[in-house]
């Protein structure tokens, strides 16, 4: 946990980042304490109010079915929280374990994992989104599906190539010489060693992944009516943005503060930790 | 190089069967038959069976992917049922469109955004490079399609300067060009970020080197050794960023062809996913595949011909 304080330690010089911080807190705060920031039921139907501007009653207005656009932006901020959070740790893990495996085993698995990551990668995330879709149909969990397929060959490579660069390291060689396992050699000596710069390169892939839940949401084949989710709010505001633009304007805000949060911070943390791309180079 | 070349274009024509197979493999495992819903509800199973004769789905598995592969060498994506056209002639006619749009985005976005890493680069340190990089890096994280949206609301319906939806008179090069602006903007702007910020890293490297020193040494103006020597060598990351970004750049080229209802091989797809229209399905991803493969296998090259220790690291 040394290297989480010194994230802490080291965001202090960096005004960009503790931006970046505040806005991340105040999505993720805003994600944990949705039921009891909701002025109304984000799934409630008012037909009377349809489409009404914002007002005293509904800040942000109201969309197409009446519900409140400021209860289902908080509760949507829920969805986007979770999706990161669950694809970035699904695809951590999977990225782990293939990636050391690759590097660590022996010479036809390497073969065969980077020719998996490789294929993997080559698809556009989108079309690949979208053809799977036509096999699973939309759904939460095919949103899942993509967003961990595309991005833990990422992951995979990345601890493939640190893998192999540690286990020809003399503390590594002398492990082995001792007689220690492969899953002892991984587990004990590789992983701690190349987990920290994981994490950060995954908090940097979080907007990313909000933002291909959203787009996919947006386009109608991702999270499900009547579940609030900022992609789905867009593509109400979307179908009525001739008359009603507050839906598009405050259903995009939250989607911006996210991104800019995640990515400021992100970056914060890259130029601390990797000196080569510090910005006084 | 030739042994590297070889090398690279074999592993790339690997990744792509092996990409088509697995395309192949998903569509197969649709629940659901694919001749019933292309056929309705109404279909006989004669009809059916019929069907499934013409694409060939009644011969065992493997024949029908080893078959698909060698028609797609070919060029041959299979037929559209519904429209009874050739899936490769509609596939390409869209992908004209999408690479118009494309080539449009990464323009604009390489005319604001070089000057901008080149200005960042000699100023490296000052109020206007740090606003700059925030700018930069800003723009990279606001999602397209937000960008899209937002653009589309402002600039088309509240101020009515730009049209909102459509590809404009087919053969009125202006009427065309109006209705590139916002698109291409939406696509561009995160690209303006991501080549600012390449192109300030890779100047101040260059800007060290011996040189420009010498350049400098000899009295010539800053702007000749920056644009003349310095960016020369500057832009070579920026080459690579683009081959190796295509398929984001096809990405984002969906959602802006969804929201100013252009023409184009994302819309096609979009399309033919809420129709179930697999073969147009399997024929544009493929598309794409290949392209986006190809862009990187080419980046790749040029990296490799520049860089002797990349071709040690295949």
């Amino acid at each position: 946990m040394n290297w989480i304080k010194e994230i802490f330690f080291r965001l202090r010089n960096e005004p960009m980042g503790i931006f970046g911080l505040v806005l991340v807190l105040l999505v993720v705060l805003c994600a944990v304490f949705a039921p009891f920031l909701v002025t109304h039921d984000p799934n409630a139907l008012d037909i009377v109010n349809r489409l009404a501007g914002p007002s005293a009653d509904h800040w942000m207005g109201t969309d197409q079915l009446g519900r409140d656009v400021f209860s289902r932006v908080v509760m949507g901020s829920r969805i986007a929280v979770w999706v990161a959070l669950v694809t970035v740790s699904l695809s951590l893990g999977i990225g782990l374990v293939l990636g050391m495996m690759a590097g660590y085993g022996p010479k036809w698995m390497d073969s065969g994992l980077l020719l998996l990551f490789d294929t993997l990668r080559s698809f556009p995330t989108i079309m690949f989104a979208l053809a799977l879709v036509t096999v699973f149909g939309p759904s939460l969990q095919t949103v899942i599906i993509v967003i961990v397929a595309t991005t833990f060959p990422v992951y995979g490579r990345m601890v493939r190539t640190q893998t192999q660069a540690l286990a020809g390291n003399e503390f590594i060689v002398a492990e082995e010489a001792m007689g220690a396992g492969m899953m002892r050699v991984l587990g004990v000596h590789i992983l701690p060693n190349i987990v920290g710069p994981l994490f950060i390169v995954a908090s940097m892939d979080i907007p990313v992944v909000i933002t291909i839940e959203a787009g996919l949401s947006f386009l109608g084949v991702g999270v499900r009516p009547p579940t609030p989710s900022w992609g789905a709010i867009l593509n109400d505001g979307y179908a009525y943005i001739r008359n009603t633009p507050w839906i598009i304007i405050f259903g995009g805000i939250p989607l911006i503060v996210t991104t800019l949060g995640f990515t400021f911070l992100g970056e914060s943390m890259r130029d601390m930790f990797d000196p080569k791309l510090r910005k006084d180079l | 190089m030739l042994f590297y070349l070889l090398k690279r274009v074999g592993l790339a024509v690997v990744i792509v069967v092996v990409a088509v197979v697995l395309l192949y493999s998903m569509i197969h495992v649709v629940p659901g038959d694919p001749a019933s819903v292309i056929l309705g509800p109404r279909a006989t199973p004669e009809m059916k069976q019929e069907l499934h004769k013409l694409m060939g789905l009644d011969r065992p598995f493997v024949v029908q992917v080893v078959s698909f592969l060698g028609k797609v060498a070919r060029g041959n994506l299979g037929m559209d049922f519904f429209s009874q056209r050739p899936v490769a002639e509609i596939v390409f006619k869209q992908l004209d469109e999408t690479l118009v749009l494309v080539l449009a985005s990464i323009t604009w976005a390489m005319l604001l955004g070089i000057p901008l890493g080149c200005y960042s680069a000699v100023f490296r340190n000052t109020f206007s490079d740090k606003l700059v990089g925030v700018f930069s890096i800003g723009v990279i994280a606001v999602p397209s399609f937000v960008v899209a949206l937002y653009s589309l609301l402002f600039f088309a319906v509240t101020l009515k300067w730009l049209p909102a939806i459509g590809a404009g008179e087919s053969g009125q090069f202006l009427d065309q060009a109006r209705h590139l602006i916002l698109p291409a903007f939406a696509i561009g702007l995160g690209w303006v970020g991501y080549i600012a910020r390449l192109v300030r890293a890779s100047m101040l490297e260059v800007l060290n080197e011996n040189h420009i020193r010498r350049a400098r040494a000899f009295g010539l103006p800053e702007t000749t050794i920056v644009f003349h020597y310095a960016l020369k060598l500057a832009i070579l990351p920026t080459v690579t960023l683009l081959g190796t970004g295509i398929g984001r750049l096809i990405s984002s080229a969906v959602f802006a062809e969804i929201v100013f209802a252009r023409p184009g091989i994302g819309k096609l797809i979009f399309d033919s996913v809420v129709s179930r229209n697999y073969p147009l399905v399997m024929g544009a991803v493929v598309v794409s595949t290949v392209l986006f493969v190809l862009s990187t296998t080419i980046s790749d090259s040029i990296n490799a011909m520049l860089d002797p220790r990349v071709r040690e690291r295949l």
